[in-house]
């Protein structure tokens, strides 16, 4: 389900994301799809938005815990929304071809590349980047972000933000791990400054510091 | 490969929540769609510029493609499954290991995480001739710049090239026909149900497609019948990198042994040929044969009998020899 808001910020009614098909039109404004399969659910969605003209793309995605409105292409990949439409430059494009992990971010706590997934595929899925991981209310570091801070492990830090989600993902979804297990958890995120040594001193501290809160 | 780092060219997104609705909207834009899973090979595509779909169907969004079913000791796996779900599986990884072992050596945890067993065995091969836009025979045109004389082929295939040297990239695929798996297919007209021996086929069958599906075509379902449920596996694949890299031979086999005797085996290996090779005369070779030594040996020779080496990977011909006797031996 998806939680939609209008314009204004004001709640509107939840749509299901399977009672409707979705055509975008990439280029064009237009509300119709011409020709093609269009079936929307007694309004919901496509009525708060279609004054807008742009009803098909106007997304509302949950990220880092917020309620972001932003127009989305159909072509447009989550790191190029992150970056370029919401400000969140903390992702970064190494490769842009899924072969380097610079553009790692969670999609529903999963570590996925930014790079490499439709932003349109995320909708109702909960997004978090690097600038989600300090505790928004108390300003805490998360045990990575404090991991790291303490073990200075990476040298131009470009890698950084995606070893970070990396690390994330593993802390938060296995109590306890190994160095060969977080080597392995981590077998997708490359740095060219080649610190992976540190790099696995701070995931296991990290592991330590999420145990032990 | 030319790395462009702006927008994907346009295209049309359909996002449907049926499989009816997927098939109808697959069957409407017939040659212009493109069916999109995890998009992990789907994308490098459209950013390259070299495949541009007027219409994008993402699958992400029917439920009725995700997930895995107990069929008896057989699994039904959704095409949608994602392939860290299908490693983690507890009743793939109790029955059929083999299949678990495989999906979680594909690439990087990332693009296990969104990748999915349908794209896996679906997905295009990596020859980079082809896949930097040259016009060769795959892509529809007249010649192969993978067996030119100046041409860098260490990754290419050994056996059964047809004009295209490609070999099949997926990690799954040779685990799967070693399973004697089928896939449903289902498009406008109906379901068909196809044994994964003959879903990949090779240049000589299609030069332009790696697998049986057309045009309108949606892969539903994976299913791996009970015959093999706790079987002996052997699952190998050498790459160059231990992470991130594609295979350059894989062998995938299963054995039924009783008293030191093999009484069924499966022998399949990729990397080889622009299809998983089965090799069927291995197979009967070792059936019956005692699980010693001089029976893998002898299936390591057979195994590469016929095979051809293009310039640069004729240490294939030694790695699939190696490892077709490792998994013999592994019946002992
Ligand atoms: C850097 C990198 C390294 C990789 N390394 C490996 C490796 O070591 N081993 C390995 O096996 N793979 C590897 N892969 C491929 C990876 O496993 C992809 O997940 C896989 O190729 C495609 O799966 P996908 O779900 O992303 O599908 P997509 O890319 O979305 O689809 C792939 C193709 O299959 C078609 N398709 C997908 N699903 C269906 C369906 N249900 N019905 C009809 N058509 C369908 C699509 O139209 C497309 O043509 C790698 C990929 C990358 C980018
Ligand atoms: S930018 Fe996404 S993996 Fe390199
Ligand atoms: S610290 Fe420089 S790339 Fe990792």
């Amino acid at each position: 389900m998806i939680d939609e808001v209008d314009v204004n910020g004001l709640p509107t009614r939840s749509v299901s994301r399977r009672t409707f098909i979705k055509g975008v039109i990439a280029a064009g404004a237009t509300a119709s799809t011409a020709g093609t399969l269009f079936r929307a659910s007694g309004g919901g969605l496509f009525a708060a938005t279609a004054l807008q003209g742009t009803a098909e793309r106007l997304l509302t995605l949950n990220v880092n815990g917020q309620q972001r409105r932003v127009d989305v292409l159909p072509n447009e990949t989550l790191a190029m929304t992150l970056r370029y439409k919401l400000g969140l430059t903390g992702t970064k494009l190494g490769c842009d071809r899924a072969e380097c992990g610079a553009c790692t971010v969670l999609v529903d706590g999963v570590n996925h590349y930014g790079c490499s997934i439709l932003t349109h595929a995320v909708r109702g899925r909960s997004v978090t980047t690097v600038e989600g991981l300090q505790d928004p209310e108390t300003g805490a570091l998360s045990p990575v972000q404090q991991a790291v801070l303490e073990g200075g492990g990476f040298q131009c830090a470009f890698c950084a933000p995606g070893f970070l989600m990396s690390m994330t993902a593993l802390v938060t979804s296995t109590p306890s791990f190994t160095r060969d297990e977080a080597a392995s958890a981590l077998s997708g995120n490359l740095c060219r400054c080649g610190d992976y040594n540190k790099i696995l001193d701070c995931a296991m501290r990290a592991g330590e510091l999420a145990r032990s809160v | 490969m030319a790395t462009i780092r702006d927008m994907m060219p346009a295209f049309e997104l359909f996002q449907p929540a049926t499989v009816e609705d997927a098939v109808a909207l697959l069957a409407e834009h017939g040659r212009e769609a493109w069916a999109l899973a995890g998009g992990l090979d789907s994308m490098d595509w459209f950013k390259d510029r070299i495949k541009r779909p007027r219409v994008v169907i993402d699958l992400g969004g029917i439920p009725d493609l995700t997930g895995i079913q107990e069929r008896g000791e057989g699994l039904d796996i959704g095409a949608m499954t994602s392939l860290s779900a299908v490693a983690a599986d507890e009743r793939v990884r109790s029955r059929f290991q083999l299949l678990a072992d495989a999906a979680s050596q594909v690439a990087t945890p990332q693009i296990r995480n969104q990748g999915t067993l349908g794209g896996n065995v679906s997905q295009d091969t990596r020859c980079w001739y082809y896949r930097s836009g040259w016009p060769c025979y795959r892509a529809g045109g007249n010649t192969c710049y993978a067996s030119a004389p100046q041409a860098m082929n260490r990754e290419h295939c050994i056996l059964g090239a047809s004009r295209c040297v490609a070999v099949n990239p997926s990690d799954t695929a040779p685990a799967l026909v070693a399973l004697d798996a089928t896939m449903d297919v289902r498009n406008r007209r109906g379901t068909r149900t196809v044994a994964a021996e003959d879903y990949f086929v090779g240049p000589a069958i299609d030069i332009t497609r790696m697998t049986a599906l057309k045009p309108g075509d949606l892969l539903t379902s994976i299913r791996v019948p009970a015959d093999w449920a706790g079987a002996r596996f052997y699952f190998e694949k050498v790459r160059d990198r231990g992470s991130w890299d594609f295979a350059l031979v894989t062998v995938a086999a299963a054995f039924r042994t009783a008293g030191g005797r093999i009484d069924q085996a499966r022998v399949v290996v990729n990397g080889v040929a622009a299809y998983p090779v089965r090799l069927h005369d291995v197979e009967r070779l070792v059936t019956g044969a005692p699980a010693s030594e001089e029976t893998a040996q002898a299936a390591g020779d057979l195994a590469v009998q016929g095979a051809r080496p293009l310039k640069y990977n004729g240490y294939k011909l030694a790695l699939m020899r190696n490892l077709v006797r490792r998994a013999v031996r592994s019946a002992a």
